[in-house]
């Protein structure tokens, strides 16, 4: 008898075990769902997958009368859209300010202090005063997945550039370059894989942040259905969508750690 | 002609004096190496040569000037980890320096002026035995390998001084006899100026034409902050005038076997080898 730690499945009962949770959790509710369904039929708690597949495709291929668009299409497009500007935007911001900051030690020394009191502002708790500044539109949206994201990855972009060994900044001043050479030469492309990997990890935190703005004021988007739809209690709406944002998410982060495999192929090498 | 003067130079951190009273002149083409305890300030003198770190008292002079408050690309180095960028490959390494010179902007070469420097970096790979490994990224080395190709960066610049500490430190001892032979035979065909800090005092007398060695004089139990280390002893390891002798008669010969028939020379036969030098005490 070994110990418990010393047993490690093979290969091919990986799979199986990964798999397992998954169809478990469905399994559980097929029983459930038929149960409730047996004993009223029109029971909206927990629908069967036929009445998703029925509601799902009834969002994505007819027409909504009143917004005159493919409503579940256009909920999407409107959620990526606020994401990706939020993402984007905070990635540069971390970016160009985590470098600069973390690199020149006068504005480190100025603004590192004041980046570490910033990014403990709930951003949740300032949303009033953005809808009060920007109105209830998209800047205000925006603003806020900048504001939830933007202080994290610049904190964690600076923290990269300060634990780059001195000894390659040293090197890379006796090789005769420049402060702008050794930011673009040395420090940027270092960091790179590091920012991809920190903006993997504020996908969470930026789909929250679409969501809580939706669920106040939005015309439409993911998170505004499910809010909406909340008052009938139509689950075939709401556990379909919240399985189409975790996929969308999932895809993402798939997307982003092999953008970074990709285009920094020497990151891997050190980590294996 | 590379003179390295260092005149008076003290090295205090608020009230603890690491270095005082340091007064070196080093003549052109020395292999200067520093030997000492560890913690005793050899790597902060090193550090000094560098400009990493500025002296508190006293003035380093390059060639009778004053060398300039950072690093700049007169003195190149070598430490012992960390002196290669991770993304780069060997051969992007190894340009890095000139193309930071050329192009202050993109820092990048192209067409013509690229294959000149790619030809150029190239035959210094192959000089440092690492031309099969030009695409390989640094982690995809080893120890000894990364070492070299640190050297060859290094030296795509011609650095007046090149500055070596513990370059050998992180090898393991057949890897470390091979880079000795390297980096005495770079030092002879470039005419530079070599300091370098170790603890190993067989590699500092193999090595050096001059040793000094850094200790403290002077000692107080109650405050061993109160005095810093200086140079304790000063040995000329490799007799000027020896060196020069033998590299002249290695000329000498070479000459005369160019103009013997080309059928009786034996290109192995070559009398390059180094003889054992005496160590001869200086003070």
């Amino acid at each position: 008898m070994r110990r418990i730690i010393n047993y490690a499945p093979r290969a091919g009962g990986r799979v199986i075990l990964a798999a397992l949770p998954f169809v478990a959790v469905l399994a559980i509710y097929l029983i459930a769902s038929n149960a409730r369904l047996a004993v009223e039929p029109n029971d909206k708690l927990m629908p069967a997958f036929a009445t998703f597949w029925a509601t799902l495709t009834r969002l994505a291929t007819t027409i909504d009368k009143a917004t005159n668009q493919y409503l579940f299409w256009w909920d999407t497009w409107l959620s990526l859209q606020r994401l990706f500007l939020g993402l984007g935007i905070s990635a540069l911001a971390g970016l160009v300010l985590g470098i600069l900051v973390g690199f020149i030690p006068y504005l480190r020394a100025t603004f590192e202090p004041f980046f570490a009191a910033f990014s403990l502002i709930p951003p949740l708790a300032v949303l009033p005063i953005l809808f009060i500044l920007f109105g209830l539109g998209e800047v205000s949206k925006i603003v806020l997945i900048v504001f939830g994201i933007a202080p994290f990855i610049i904190r964690d972009v600076m923290l990269r550039v300060a634990s780059l060994p001195a000894e390659q900044i040293i090197k890379a001043q006796t090789l005769g370059a420049n402060t702008w050479q050794m930011i673009a030469g040395v420090v940027l492309p270092q960091v790179m894989p590091r920012l991809i990997d920190s903006v993997r990890l504020s996908l969470g935190a930026a789909w929250l942040f679409v969501i809580a703005a939706e669920a106040i004021t939005a015309e439409g988007g993911l998170g505004y259905r499910i809010f909406l739809v909340r008052r009938y209690l139509a689950m075939d709406v709401i556990l379909p969508y919240v399985a189409w944002i975790t996929l969308l998410a999932f895809l993402m982060d798939y997307g982003l750690r092999r953008l970074a495999a990709a285009a920094y192929p020497w990151d891997r090498i050190k980590a294996a | 002609m590379t003179t390295i003067i260092l005149d008076n130079v003290w090295k205090e951190y608020e009230d603890r004096v690491v270095l005082e009273r340091v007064n070196l002149a080093l003549d052109d083409h020395e292999f200067l190496v520093i030997i000492g305890p560890s913690g005793v300030g050899k790597t902060t003198l090193l550090r000094m040569l560098l400009s990493q770190e500025q002296p508190s008292r006293g003035r380093i002079l390059i060639d009778g000037e004053p060398i300039a408050a950072e690093p700049t690309a007169d003195r190149g180095v070598v430490f012992q980890r960390y002196s290669v960028f991770p993304h780069r490959t060997v051969l992007g390494n190894v340009m890095l320096g000139p193309q930071w010179a050329g192009a202050p902007v993109l820092g990048r070469f192209f067409g013509a002026r690229r294959r000149e420097l790619e030809a150029r970096a190239m035959a210094l790979l192959e000089r440092v035995g690492l031309a099969d490994s030009a695409h390989k990224y640094p982690a995809q080395l080893s120890g000894g390998m990364q070492q070299r190709l640190a050297l060859a960066q290094a030296l795509i610049l011609k650095p007046k001084v090149l500055l070596l500490d513990e370059p050998f430190g992180a090898l393991d001892p057949g890897t470390r006899r091979s880079m000795h032979e390297l980096v005495r035979d770079l030092w002879e065909e470039n005419a530079m100026t070599i300091v370098m800090v170790t603890h190993d005092l067989s590699e500092a007398f193999l090595l050096g034409t001059r040793v000094i060695a850094v200790d403290k004089p002077r000692r107080d139990p109650q405050a061993p902050e109160r005095f810093g280390a200086t140079i304790a002893s000063d040995f000329e390891a490799k007799c000027r005038i020896v060196r020069e002798s033998r590299r002249f008669e290695t000329e000498r010969e070479r000459v005369r076997l160019a103009l013997v028939p080309p059928a009786s020379t034996d290109p192995n036969s070559l009398p390059g080898d180094v003889s054992p030098a005496r160590a001869l005490v200086k003070d």
